[in-house]
């Protein structure tokens, strides 16, 4: 009775540990998203300085978006792009993780290796945007390196094709965020014990063994993380494509990404169409979400998201 | 408005948007401040230019007596750079920097408030203070504020904008000033509400190497035969092209001459989009001489195959620009650059045309009018000033007596081999007309062109690429219809 | 790893060694290959700082120029705040990264440690809230702290990381494999209050996945531009990325590429510095010792 009662006692800190969270997530967070599906009904713009709205319009908004079909197309270039630049990313970051606790490999210069792989991140996006300009233009060092060795005749404009211009945006992707990755799986792996590697090894288990038996299923949790964050990262896709591009997800629209037209539609201070599109990218990260929780098969004790 | 170009290019070509990404200035938007139903309380009437009829200036306004009406005692001025800053500080006479956003003039506090037009930022944060404008506090009104050409009638044809008769400048005053700076700021009714300092006609600054072997002279008027019309400067870039030269380095760089030049507006009263026969017609030019290998590349001003045409081994014959391009864009203080060894040259070009500038506006609502009023006038009509900023910041000045002077003096150019090409800019400013224009120029410019580059590179046929334009634009303006 | 380790490994090695060492070369090549992918781009950054405006419209070359101190003279002595700027940002930063990764952690607790009755519906609601586009909220945001007279403040860019449920998510994955409930209530046998508990026995346990989360969010708040630059107006407050963005939206007789390289490169030093002391804990393997044991 007694143990019962202090238990309880201790469960009302559950809610008190919740209070700040709570309370800066509602004025932040709550109040500006219900006001966002709000807008989503009204038609509500700017026409220079006059304001247009907010007119009562019901679900004109998601038709609009849904009829031109240009709302499906974007999300085929999200996705795309984003695959692209995550599946290199993953494999990457395992890779290393692995080599890194692999102690059979025993590798030198460890610190220095994990050290460097994050930097990229450390550069603003539009810096880094900067640079790639620079090196892939056709009058730049890329071009220019890949004629004297021959593989083209002519210079290659690699911002005129669908395809050069999402492998660009995918190594941008990759290149920014494998260390992260990386990082996150080895702050995972810090919690294995290394013990279960002595056992393995004195039982004989070959690395490759080691990697899947041991190391995949303790990190399950961080990389189950790494993918959710990394597709919802994907879905808010921006700043890579659209600084890249110039904002224009060119050759036609290929490179266009469902948050780029967001970005387009807040132009005007278009709150009915760009809340609309907001609702829309909110299921879709749901829904994506919840089949990589299910696929993962976890059995979380708290709910499915 | 050197700088938006800047901002505009550096996010075109090689930068782009911001830092945390969200913003390139074509894609623009970042999200701004929400207006709420209450924020609708401006009085705000958007009233298209007449798409065959331009709006003339109105010339019988007469100037109001302010004398009576008291100054506040701030001065809040919002802009881009620092530009207009060092104008004021450097030129005007009476202000003293107090700290980097604070100022003097004699009791008046000057407040700066400096947005970054990256991201279109700097509308974004004048729209909504504007919009509250009428319920702010007197001296937080907005009291002056600046715009571009591509976007002034956003704000000029606007009860937020007062003409500037209504600060008691007379226009008989500002006789002095180019007519297509005028124009610019001209509303719908007929009323100037806003004036430069400024004027930036363009020219075709050509490559005196190229010309000499090509054309055999390089003085400018045998140049000018070649470039005359856009006929003959076709058959010119085939005669290049032969020799080894590309006419110019990008498609862009012709686009402003064709979009100064147009017959009808972008947007019509009812608020449809027209492509004008001009902008067609510098579609197929390009198309056809980006095909035929005389133009060297698709991409945007600014970039990298851009400026390769700075020097040499570039092998690129022409650009179009005003006096501030080649003073400070095209390298001359490097090593080994065309414009390092005095080797372009200044002719007129197929049309006139102009590339950037900066207006003063008053908003409606200041309390400082006589204040406006003055900065005005010393800035933009005091001609012994106005000589001074020549001197001082080699602008173009906005003012025809005192850039004639200049034309005629010993005044000569190193980058033009020591041709005084001030006279040539003068004749320029004089010509063009900038009555064709509309609120939303700045977007259907940028959009423009970005949706022809697939069609230039062969990603997409004409049409494709511009109902392209039309998803674009409307998406941008949602109060446009095809 | 640890000695007694790596002599076990040893002893084993001799089975393998012919295998280890070609997977070892491997690893080698592969790795100095990512390295130098992740360095090319400093390089270039640094040699872009070296040039004057005119030798960038050059394109580019990997011999350094020789105007770096006097891009970085000019950037510092312009006519933008650069120092002030830097100040603002740290200040910003290190908020947002220490607020963020605190709260994050209690809420975490809060969740893994806790039985109470709306947990499971609180889990999910702050998973659904992590997939809100942070684009999406940000009308609303902006409209919020208008009325709240929170414009121009750095209120508003520090306080809202209280609540990032990504953060909040990699702390309680974490939890999951590292902080064993049994260790709390041995603390509460021992009479330890709830809030002693979480910061003197927690926090330490969580130390490499918050040294982990405070350099992601340091990071993010530094780079980022795009709250800043819609909040702050007055040139005093701003942060590093709006006074670049002023840089290169400076008018053309002032602009000037060469500038805009040294400050973003003199931007990133603070950066690389916080990385490089934070990244002690990740990478050099100060891991979570008392659970292993």
């Amino acid at each position: 009775m007694n143990k019962k009662k202090s238990v309880v006692s201790y469960n009302k800190w559950g809610y008190i540990f919740l209070i700040p969270f709570a309370v800066v997530f509602v004025i932040f967070q709550l109040i500006p998203l219900l006001n966002t599906i709000k807008n989503s009904f009204f038609e509500h713009y700017r026409d220079g300085l006059t304001i247009i709205g907010p007119n009562w319009v019901g679900l004109k908004n998601y038709g609009k978006l849904f009829s031109d079909g240009n709302v499906l197309v974007y999300f085929k270039n999200t996705m795309i792009m984003w695959i692209m630049g995550f599946i290199p990313q993953i494999i990457l970051s395992l890779l290393f993780a692995a080599w890194f606790s692999d102690p059979s490999l025993r590798l030198k210069f460890q610190r220095f290796f994990k050290t460097v792989i994050y930097l990229p991140n450390l550069i603003m996006a539009s810096a880094f945007a900067m640079l790639f300009f620079t090196l892939f233009s056709t009058v730049g060092p890329v071009n220019d390196i890949l004629m004297k060795i021959g593989i083209f005749k002519e210079a290659y404009d690699f911002m005129a094709h669908t395809g050069s211009v999402r492998f660009l945006v995918a190594l941008m992707n990759c290149l920014m965020w494998f260390g992260n990755t990386t990082i996150l799986l080895l702050a995972g792996m810090m919690g294995i014990d290394t013990s279960l590697y002595e056992a393995a090894e004195v039982d004989g288990a070959t690395a490759t063994q080691i990697f899947w038996k041991i190391t995949l299923p303790i990190l399950k949790p961080i990389l189950l993380y790494v993918m959710v964050t990394s597709l919802i990262g994907g879905l808010q896709m921006f700043d890579v494509p659209q600084i890249l591009t110039n904002g224009k997800g060119s050759p036609n629209n290929t490179a266009t990404t469902l948050i780029m037209c967001l970005n387009n539609h807040l132009y005007s201070k278009n709150y009915g169409m760009g809340g609309a599109l907001s609702v829309i990218l909110f299921f879709i990260t749901g829904v994506l979400s919840i089949i990589v929780f299910k696929f993962n098969g976890t059995e979380d004790k708290y709910g499915k998201a | 408005m050197k700088k938006r170009l800047l901002a505009l290019s550096m996010a075109m070509i090689m930068t782009a948007g911001a830092m945390a990404g969200c913003t390139s200035d074509t894609g623009a938007g970042t999200t701004t401040t929400t207006t709420t139903d209450d924020g609708g309380s401006g009085t705000s009437t958007t009233t298209e230019a007449e798409p065959t009829k331009a709006p003339e200036l109105d010339t019988t306004v007469e100037a109001e007596d302010i004398s009576a009406e008291e100054e506040g005692k701030v001065l809040n001025i919002y802009c881009w750079n620092e530009e207009f800053k060092s104008r004021l500080t450097d030129h005007y006479p009476g202000y003293t920097e107090v700290d980097a956003n604070h100022g003097k003039i004699g009791d008046i506090d000057v407040v700066w408030n400096i947005t970054p037009s990256e991201g279109n930022a700097y509308q974004n944060n004048l729209d909504e203070t504007l919009l509250k404008q009428d319920s702010a506090a007197a001296d937080d009104k907005i009291d002056l504020f600046l715009v571009e050409a591509d976007y002034a009638l956003k704000y000029v044809d606007t009860d937020y904008t007062l003409p500037v008769t209504d600060l008691g400048v007379s226009l008989s005053e500002l006789g002095t000033q180019y007519k297509y700076t005028q124009d610019v700021m001209t509303s719908s009714d007929g009323k100037l509400k806003g004036v430069s300092w400024q004027g930036c006609p363009g020219v075709l600054i050509y490559n005196r190497e190229a010309a000499t072997a090509v054309l055999g002279s390089d003085d400018p008027a045998d140049v000018q035969a070649a470039v005359k019309d856009w006929d003959t400067y076709k058959a010119t870039a085939a005669d290049m092209k032969k020799a080894g030269y590309f006419m110019t380095a990008t498609v862009n760089d012709t686009y402003r001459t064709f979009s100064n030049n147009v017959s009808v507006p972008w947007v019509s009263a009812d608020k449809k989009i027209q492509i004008d026969d001009n902008i067609k017609r510098w579609v197929d030019d390009s198309k056809e001489m980006y095909d035929a290998g005389e133009i060297k590349s698709t991409e945007a001003l600014w970039g990298e195959a851009w400026s390769s045409g700075f020097y040499p081994d570039g092998k690129v014959f022409c650009y179009f620009g005003p006096a501030w391009l080649i003073n400070f864009c095209m390298a001359a203080d490097t090593d080994g650059s065309i414009a390092n060894q005095g080797g372009w040259g200044a002719t007129e070009g197929p049309q006139g045309f102009f590339w950037g500038g900066t207006w003063i506006c008053a908003a409606n609502g200041t309390d400082n009018k006589a204040t406006v009023a003055d900065i005005m006038r010393k800035l933009t009509v005091d001609k012994d000033i106005m000589i001074d900023i020549v001197k001082a910041d080699d602008d173009f000045v906005n003012n025809q007596p005192a850039m004639e002077e200049m034309a005629t003096s010993d005044y000569t150019s190193a980058v033009f081999g020591g041709q005084n090409p001030l006279g040539m800019f003068a004749a320029g400013a004089k010509n063009i007309a900038l009555d064709k224009i509309s609120a939303y120029d700045q977007g259907c410019n940028e959009e423009f062109q970005n949706a022809m580059k697939d069609y230039f590179d062969g990603n997409a046929d004409y049409d494709t690429a511009l109902n392209k334009f039309y998803d674009a634009i409307t998406t941008k303006y949602p109060a446009l219809s095809k | 790893m640890s000695d007694k380790n790596t002599i076990k490994v040893e002893m084993i090695e001799g089975k393998v060694k012919g295998g280890v060492k070609s997977r070892r070369v491997v690893a080698y090549v592969v790795l100095s290959i990512a390295c130098f992918f992740c360095l090319i781009w400093f390089y270039i950054l640094i040699i872009n700082a070296t040039r004057s405006k005119g030798e960038l419209t050059k394109g580019f070359t990997p011999i350094p120029s020789t105007h770096l101190i006097e891009n970085l003279h000019n950037a510092l002595t312009g006519t933008q705040p650069i120092l002030r700027g830097m100040i603002n940002s740290i200040i910003v930063s290190v908020c947002t990264a220490g607020l963020c990764v605190y709260f994050s952690c209690m809420t975490a607790y809060a969740i893994h440690a806790y039985e109470f009755k709306l947990k499971k519906a609180i889990f999910t609601v702050i998973l659904a809230i992590m997939m809100i586009p942070t684009q999406v909220t940000a009308l609303g945001f902006l409209q919020l702290i208008d009325k709240m007279h929170l414009m121009d403040n750095f209120i508003p860019l520090i306080v809202p990381s209280i609540a990032a449920p990504i953060v909040f998510f990699y702390m309680k994955q974490y939890m999951e494999s590292t902080l064993p409930l049994e260790l709390l209530e041995a603390a509460r046998i021992d009479g330890a209050g709830e809030i002693r508990i979480f910061n003197t026995i927690v926090l330490p346990l969580m130390v490499p996945a918050m040294a982990v989360q405070a350099i992601f969010s340091f990071v993010s708040s530094w780079n980022n531009y795009f709250t800043p630059a819609l909040v702050l107006s007055t040139d005093t407050k701003k942060t590093l990325p709006i006074l670049i963005a002023q840089l290169r939206s400076a008018d053309f007789l002032k602009f000037d590429m060469g500038v805009v390289y040294a400050t973003i490169a003199f931007s990133i030093f603070p950066v690389v510095v916080v990385y490089l002391a934070l990244s002690k804990f990740i990478v050099g393997g100060l891991a979570a010792g008392s659970v292993k044991g």
